[in-house]
């Protein structure tokens, strides 16, 4: 994963050690990154890279993110937190038009918001698609989870 | 025996057919499910990356409701949320003043005392031998790869499981029940798991070194264990068949998919009719 980011793992780790946060802050890599902790079980200095790279990206989050490329991405993972926050399950649906929409609004193109809707018959077709997703009974508990661990109005 | 069980959102969604094919598989093996009562989603990438907190107390909700029932052992089929499960558990029994914080943040005494187990490590306590005893229609023309993927493994010191750089535990399965593997490259790179939706041009590239080194080492088909491995390889095949100009044509079973037909179930009973790439 790392051949594709902009500054890999070790390099992040590098800034961070010299006092650059904010150069780590706005490299592209904290957001392409998959989170597949393969950084942190190769690293020979035994550093967690991978919750170095949660550690960034949370921090970027309250800040508000600094690049334009990075922002789709952290669309997607407010779209994904709202979405439990309300249901108390993942609403696929939902997610995939709230994403789109949000997407859309700060200036995808139209082909964007389009891209994939022709999945939508071919989930039908084999029985994976619902359009009424599954939702917690106590969703007020959840509410109230999320209101205990963070600042509701960032999301 | 009894197992609880935390489906996880994936599985109730559009990996429905990764819980048919498990249900099925376990049912023949007289493995009674027990689904955790009003369980949430465990917070997967989206919790991890934007808050930290949030990322420990969704998945200690569950591991309470699962303790207060009396579980002492949980499956979690989808590797993300097992590796959440896990970190939680682990996060709370180091560090009491935060296992005492977040058990009133979820409102439920957490004990963090329920093993959570992946879907290899639940056929490995039903035991290899009870497996090949069971056997009726052994897997003589599956030449499999056998993808781990990212979090089945790893981060080691959280999950302990298998060997995070050469894993063998699905192999093990896999010729118990008469089936060849090959040895191959890819086993534990990433498929670039939930950014599907975000950054799909990520997953296509991953994915496709997956399928064409498995196809290299002779391999007729991938058995994986996780639902985003097998949206990224299985549905997102045909993407990744345009996209680079080639024709892979693989099938992706899930691990309890090869198990289930060689104790002799059909394909359409495991739910294999609803993947994407069909059967060679």
């Amino acid at each position: 994963m790392a051949a594709g980011m902009d500054t890999p793992p070790s390099q992040l780790i590098r800034l961070l050690q010299l006092g650059h946060a904010e150069t780590a802050l706005r490299a592209q890599a904290i957001w392409q990154c998959v989170s597949c902790q393969t950084c942190t079980t190769r690293c020979p200095k035994s550093v967690d890279c991978a919750g170095v790279m949660d550690a960034l990206r949370q921090l970027s989050f309250e800040r508000g993110v600094a690049t334009p490329e990075q922002r789709r991405i952290v669309l997607f993972q407010k779209a994904f937190l709202r979405n439990i926050r309300r249901n108390g399950r993942l609403n696929e649906l939902e997610l995939i038009g709230e994403f789109k929409f949000s997407t859309f609004l700060h200036g995808r193109s139209l082909s964007f918001l389009l891209k994939d809707a022709m999945l939508a018959p071919e989930l039908m077709k084999r029985k994976k698609f619902h359009l009424v997703g599954e939702k917690a009974h106590d969703r007020a508990v959840v509410a109230r989870i999320f209101a205990r661990c963070m600042d509701n109005s960032l999301l | 025996m009894n197992v609880a069980y935390y489906p996880g959102c994936a599985l109730h969604g559009s990996s429905n057919d990764y819980e048919q094919s498990l249900r099925a598989c376990l049912e023949t093996l007289d493995v009674q499910l027990k689904e955790i009562d009003d369980w949430i989603c465990c917070g997967a990438t989206a919790a991890h990356v934007l808050n930290q907190k949030l990322s420990v107390a969704l998945p200690a909700r569950n591991l309470a409701l699962a303790e207060n029932k009396g579980f002492r052992e949980m499956l979690a089929p989808c590797p993300m949320c097992s590796m959440q499960l896990l970190k939680a558990r682990k996060a709370l029994a180091e560090d009491e003043a935060l296992r005492r914080s977040v058990s009133e943040i979820v409102e439920l005494e957490v004990r963090g005392d329920t093993q959570v187990l992946n879907l290899i490590q639940l056929f490995e306590a039903i035991g290899l031998d009870r497996l090949k005893a069971a056997v009726k229609a052994p897997l003589g023309s599956i030449c499999a790869a056998c993808y781990y993927g990212c979090l089945l493994t790893r981060p080691a010191s959280v999950v302990e499981f298998d060997d995070c750089e050469q894993p063998r535990s699905m192999e093990k399965i896999l010729e118990a029940l008469g089936g060849k593997t090959v040895d191959w490259n890819y086993r534990t790179e990433c498929c670039g798991a939930g950014m599907t939706m975000a950054s799909e041009q990520i997953v296509l590239e991953l994915s496709h070194k997956i399928l064409s080194n498995a196809e290299a080492h002779g391999a007729n088909c991938l058995v994986v264990a996780c639902p985003m491995c097998h949206v990224n390889l299985d549905m997102k095949q045909v993407n990744i068949e345009r996209h680079y100009g080639m024709r892979h044509a693989m099938p992706i079973y899930y691990l309890s998919d090869v198990v289930g037909l060689a104790l002799g179930l059909k394909p359409e009973a495991l739910g294999i009719d609803r993947h994407f790439v069909g059967r060679a």
